[in-house]
C-alpha cells in the first residue's frame, strides 16, 4: 500500500511503486481532470503541483512521493492563486477544446506562487511546456496578467 | 437559404403533443449540466416542438446540439441562435448532445450527421432560427389563447409572453401544456438583424466553467462500472499483419489481464493503463509488412510529382487560358510558372485518440468524442457483429477534432478489442501510436502558371494534385474524377482574370491513409494560390497588397479586408534587416479574411514571428469573441504547420512519433495576434478553418520579403534561409 496525500485528503492505493501518479489518479482514484496528453513530459497536460511545484505526472513515480502533497485541478481552486487564476480564465474566455487547461491551470498558478508580477519572460519560461493545439496562447498570457493584478 | 427538414419531417413534430421523459439524463453523460436527476426520474411534462427545443414546466431550455463541440464554441453558437429566435432567457438554457440520429439532426450541407468544413453555423443558421421562432410562435398562440386577445397584441422577451395593453405575462414554463397543443408553424417570422439580442454580442461560452474547474468529461474519461484499461499496437506497416507474439513476459506483469490478438493489431488489457501500457512493452510481437513494406517519402514524392505531370480533371476553364498562356513574345510577357508542395500532416489532438466500448451478446454501448455519431453507430454496430438498433453511442466534448475525428477507425478497432473482453475496455491510443496510425492531411504538388500584361495577370492555370478524399470518404462528391474539395478556393479564386483554368489530378500515396485535416481543400489552395500571387507582385514590381487589390474590383468584402489589414499591420512602414511581412488575402469558407505576418530571419535561417494581423469580414458574427478566437487558434495552428509540420515514412513506417520530433508551436514563439472583424450584414461565413488557411502563405510570403527567398515547399527549410542561401 503506497498513501498519498491529494488535496488535502490522505489516500491509499495499492499499485506498484513505479507507476506513474498520472494513472493513479485517473484510472484508480476517479480523478480524471488531470489529462494523458504524450507520456514523456513533452506537452504538459498532465502538471499537478507537488510541494506546491509544478511537476509532469506522467513520469512521475508515485513511489518516489513520500509524504509531499500533491494538488490537482479538482483542488486547485481552495489556493489563492488557483482562484485567481480560474477567474482570470472564465473573465477572459481562455478555453476552446479545454484539453490541456487543466495543465496550463496548474502551471500558471504555481508561476504565481513563484513570481508574483510575473513578465512577459517569465510567462514564457513557466509555461512554454504546456502545449495548447488550439492555439490559447494569448489569452492564457493575458489571463496570468489579469489574474497577477487581482 | 434551407428548407428546415425537421419542421416538416420531424418525428417529434408529429408526435409534438407532450413528450413524457423520464431518462432525459441520459444524453447528457459526460457533459456536467445541472439538470436534477430527480426531476429526471419523475415524469416530466415537456413542450418539444422539434428535435431542438425541450422546454419543462420549470421554464428550463434544453437546446439540442446537432453539431460537435471540440473548442470551436459552436455550442454556444448554436445556442444563441435558438434562445435569439425563441426569445429565451439565456439564463436558463441547457444544452445536451444530439444522439446518432441522421434522420433528425444530418448537417444540411453535407447531408449526414458531422461536423466539419465549418459549416455549423453555415448550414444551420437558418434551420435553428426557423426552429426557435415556431416555438417562440407555439408560446405566443397560447397565450393569446389564454387571455382571448389577438397573437398580434402579444410579444415576448426573456421567456415570457407579454400583452402590453394589459401588462399581463406568462412564463413559457407556464404555458408548455398549453403550448404542446398548437401546431408549430412552418413558416414562422423572423427576427430583424437589428432586432438580435444575442447574436452579434459575445456570450460567454457554456462549455467553459467545467473546463476550468476540471469537471469536464471528455470520452478518454469515462468510468462506466467495471472498466478495464487497454491499449494497443497496430501493424506499423499499413496493410500489415501479425505473424507472431510472444506474450509470456506481459502476462507475468501484474495488472495484465488479457492479451488480444487480432489479425492487424495487439491490445493489452489492465487494470490500469500504466499494466496495459508497461504489458504491451513487454510483448515481443512479429510482423508480416505487406505489400507496402518499402514505401517511402521519396516513394510517395516521386509518384506525385510524375502525377502532377499528367493534365488533371477540368475544375473550371474561362476564356482561353492556351492563348493567354501562349501569347508570349517580349521578355515581360513570358509565362510564368511554378509548383508548391505541401507535406503529409499528422493532426495531433491534445486528446489522444480513445474509445470506450462495452460489447455484450446482444447489446453495444459506446463513448466517444465524435464529429461522426451516425457513422461510429454504424462502425460499432458492424465491428459487435449486431444490428444498429442494438448500439447506443454517447458522445461527449472533444479534446480536439481538426478533422481526426471525421473518421471512426477508432471506434471499429476499439469495438473489435472489445468484443473480445468481458465487460466494458477503454481503449487509449498512446501518443505514439495516435501519431503513427493518423489519416494524414495528403500531400499535394499544385503547378500554377500565369502570364502577365503590364501588372494585369492576363491568363491563369492552376492544377491541383494529390489525395481525393472525397472519393473515400463522401463518394458521391467524387464525381467523374472531380473532388470539390481538392480544388476549394483555387476553383473560385477570388482574383478577376479573364482567361483561368483550374484542374484537379488525383493521385492517392502508396501505403499511407489520408483524411480531412483543418482547412481541408483551401489550406492547401489558399497557400499556393497566395504564394503564386506573391511572386507575380514581385514580377509586376507592385505593392503586394496593391497587386492584389487591382484584380478585385468585383470581390469589394476582400478589398475592404485588405484595406484594414493594410491599415492595422503597419504595411510599409521600414523594419530591422531580415524582417519582412507577407500578406495573403483569401475566400475561404465564405469568409473574406486579409492577413499580415511579419517575421524576422536570423542568419541561422531561424523563423521568429514578430506579429500577425487578420481583418476578417465573416457576414453575421454570431458570437464575435468566439470568431476572434477561433482566427487567433486557427492562425496559431497555420503557423505551426509551416513553421514545423511534417510527418514522413521509411520502410513503410511513419518516422514521428511524439511532440520532440513532431513540433508544435509553443507561448515562448507566438507573437502578438490582432484580429479585427469588420462589421456585416451578411449571412455568417465559416470560421473554424480560416485562420490555419490564412497564416501558412502569409508566413511563406512574410519570409520572401525578409529574404528573399521565395519558398516553394512547407514546412520551412531553414537550411534555404541561412545567410546567403539563395533558392
Amino acid at each position: 500500500m503506497i498513501t498519498l496525500m491529494i488535496n488535502g485528503e490522505r489516500r491509499e492505493v495499492d499499485v506498484p511503486p513505479d507507476m506513474p501518479l498520472l494513472w493513479v489518479l485517473r484510472d484508480v482514484l476517479s480523478l480524471t481532470g488531470t489529462k494523458f496528453g504524450c507520456g514523456i513530459a513533452q506537452c504538459g497536460a498532465c502538471t499537478l503541483h507537488l510541494a506546491g511545484k509544478p511537476v509532469r505526472s506522467c513520469l512521475l513515480s508515485v513511489g518516489a512521493i513520500g509524504a509531499r502533497a500533491i494538488t490537482t485541478i479538482e483542488g486547485l481552486g481552495v489556493t489563492p492563486n488557483g482562484t485567481k487564476v480560474q477567474k482570470a480564465w472564465l473573465d477572459l474566455e481562455v478555453i476552446q477544446c479545454g484539453y490541456c487547461q487543466s495543465g496550463q491551470l496548474m502551471s500558471a498558478a504555481a508561476l504565481l506562487d513563484a513570481i508574483p508580477r510575473p513578465d512577459d519572460a517569465d510567462i514564457d519560461a513557466a509555461m512554454a511546456g504546456n502545449i495548447c493545439r488550439c492555439g490559447t496562447y494569448l489569452r492564457i498570457r493575458q489571463a496570468i496578467k489579469r489574474a497577477a493584478e487581482a | 437559404m434551407h428548407d428546415n427538414p425537421w419542421l416538416k419531417n420531424s418525428p417529434n413534430l408529429s408526435r409534438r403533443a407532450f413528450l413524457e421523459m423520464s431518462g432525459a439524463a441520459a444524453f447528457l453523460f459526460g457533459f456536467s449540466v445541472p439538470l436534477r436527476t430527480t426531476r429526471a426520474a419523475t415524469k416530466v411534462l415537456t413542450f418539444a416542438p422539434n428535435a431542438f427545443i425541450r422546454i419543462d414546466r420549470q421554464g428550463e431550455i434544453t437546446l439540442i446540439m446537432p453539431q460537435v463541440e471540440m473548442g470551436q464554441g459552436v455550442y454556444t453558437s448554436i445556442s444563441m441562435i435558438l434562445a435569439e429566435e425563441l426569445d429565451a432567457d439565456w439564463s436558463l438554457v441547457r444544452v445536451e448532445h444530439a444522439p446518432a440520429d441522421e434522420n433528425l439532426y444530418a448537417n444540411p450541407d453535407l447531408g449526414f450527421q458531422v461536423t466539419g468544413d465549418s459549416t455549423s453555423i453555415r448550414a444551420f443558421w437558418q434551420p435553428l432560427r426557423l426552429a426557435g421562432a415556431a416555438a417562440r410562435a407555439c408560446f405566443i398562440e397560447a397565450a393569446a389563447h389564454s387571455w382571448g386577445v389577438s397573437t398580434a397584441e402579444c410579444r415576448t422577451e426573456n421567456s415570457q409572453v407579454i400583452h402590453d395593453q394589459s401588462g399581463r405575462t406568462l412564463d413559457y414554463g407556464a404555458l408548455v401544456s398549453r403550448a404542446a397543443t398548437v401546431t408549430p408553424p412552418k413558416a414562422p417570422p423572423l427576427k430583424e438583424p437589428g432586432a438580435f439580442r444575442l447574436i452579434g454580442r459575445s456570450q460567454k461560452r457554456l462549455d467553459t466553467p467545467d473546463k476550468v474547474y476540471g469537471k469536464t468529461v471528455y470520452a478518454i474519461d469515462v468510468l462506466p462500472p467495471g472498466v478495464k484499461f487497454a491499449t494497443h499496437a497496430a501493424s506499423p506497416v499499413v496493410g500489415g499483419t501479425v505473424a507472431h507474439v510472444d506474450d509470456r513476459r506481459a502476462k507475468a506483469i501484474p495488472g495484465v489481464r488479457q492479451i488480444v490478438v487480432l489479425d492487424d493489431l495487439v491490445a493489452v488489457v489492465g487494470d490500469h493503463m500504466w499494466a496495459a501500457k508497461c504489458g504491451l512493452a513487454a510483448l515481443d510481437i512479429t510482423w508480416n509488412d505487406g505489400p507496402n513494406a518499402e514505401v517511402s517519402s521519396d516513394l510517395i514524392w516521386s509518384r506525385l510529382r510524375s502525377a502532377s505531370l499528367r493534365d488533371g480533371v477540368v475544375a473550371k476553364e474561362v476564356g482561353d487560358v492556351k492563348r493567354a498562356l501562349s501569347a508570349a513574345g517580349e521578355s515581360s510577357n513570358e509565362v510564368v510558372t511554378a509548383a508548391y508542395e505541401l507535406p503529409l500532416l499528422a493532426h495531433a489532438c491534445m486528446e489522444p485518440l480513445n474509445c470506450t466500448v462495452h460489447v455484450t451478446p446482444t447489446s453495444a454501448e459506446a463513448w466517444i468524442g465524435t464529429q461522426v455519431m451516425e457513422r461510429v453507430h454504424v462502425a460499432v454496430a458492424k465491428a459487435a457483429g449486431l444490428p444498429e438498433s442494438q448500439v447506443t453511442v454517447h458522445n461527449h466534448l472533444l479534446g480536439g477534432g481538426f478533422g481526426r475525428k471525421l473518421e471512426a477507425d477508432m471506434a471499429y478497432t476499439a469495438a473489435r478489442i472489445a468484443k473480445q473482453v468481458e465487460g466494458p475496455v477503454k481503449v487509449v491510443w498512446t501518443r505514439e501510436e495516435d501519431m503513427r496510425h493518423d489519416i494524414y492531411r495528403p500531400a499535394y504538388r499544385d503547378l500554377l502558371w500565369a502570364r502577365l500584361e503590364g501588372d494585369r495577370i492576363v491568363g491563369w492555370k492552376h492544377r491541383v494534385s494529390g489525395s481525393s478524399v472525397n472519393a473515400r470518404f463522401l463518394p458521391r462528391v467524387f464525381q467523374k474524377g472531380m473532388d470539390p474539395d481538392s480544388v476549394a478556393s483555387a476553383q473560385d479564386i477570388p482574383y478577376d482574370i479573364p482567361n483561368l483554368r483550374v484542374e484537379f489530378n488525383r493521385e492517392e500515396p502508396p501505403g499511407v491513409n489520408t483524411g480531412f485535416w483543418r482547412g481541408v481543400g483551401p489550406n492547401n489552395n489558399v497557400f499556393s494560390l497566395e504564394s503564386f500571387i506573391e511572386e507575380l507582385a514581385h514580377k509586376a514590381g507592385k505593392d503586394s497588397i496593391a497587386f492584389r487589390r487591382a484584380h478585385l474590383d468585383k470581390t469589394p468584402r476582400l478589398q475592404a479586408a485588405l484595406d484594414l489589414v493594410r491599415e492595422k499591420s503597419g504595411w510599409g512602414t521600414p523594419l530591422p534587416t531580415r524582417c519582412g511581412r507577407g500578406v495573403a488575402a483569401q475566400i475561404s469558407f465564405a469568409s473574406f479574411i486579409a492577413t499580415v505576418v511579419e517575421c524576422e530571419v536570423d542568419k541561422a535561417g531561424e523563423v521568429k514571428l514578430r506579429r500577425v494581423t487578420s481583418a476578417v469580414d465573416t457576414g453575421i458574427a454570431v458570437n464575435p469573441d468566439t470568431v476572434i478566437a477561433q482566427l487567433q487558434g486557427g492562425l496559431i495552428f497555420g503557423l505551426t504547420a509551416g513553421l514545423y509540420g511534417e510527418i514522413t515514412l521509411k520502410n513503410g513506417r511513419v518516422q514521428q512519433s511524439n511532440f520532440h520530433d513532431y513540433r508544435m508551436l509553443r507561448i515562448d514563439q507566438v507573437p502578438p495576434i490582432d484580429v479585427h472583424l469588420i462589421k456585416s450584414g451578411e449571412a455568417p461565413g465559416g470560421i473554424g478553418e480560416a485562420g490555419v488557411t490564412a497564416s501558412i502563405p502569409a508566413l511563406r510570403n512574410a519570409i520572401y520579403a525578409a529574404t528573399g527567398v521565395a519558398l516553394r515547399r512547407m514546412p520551412v527549410d531553414r537550411n534555404l534561409l541561412t545567410t546567403g542561401a539563395r533558392t
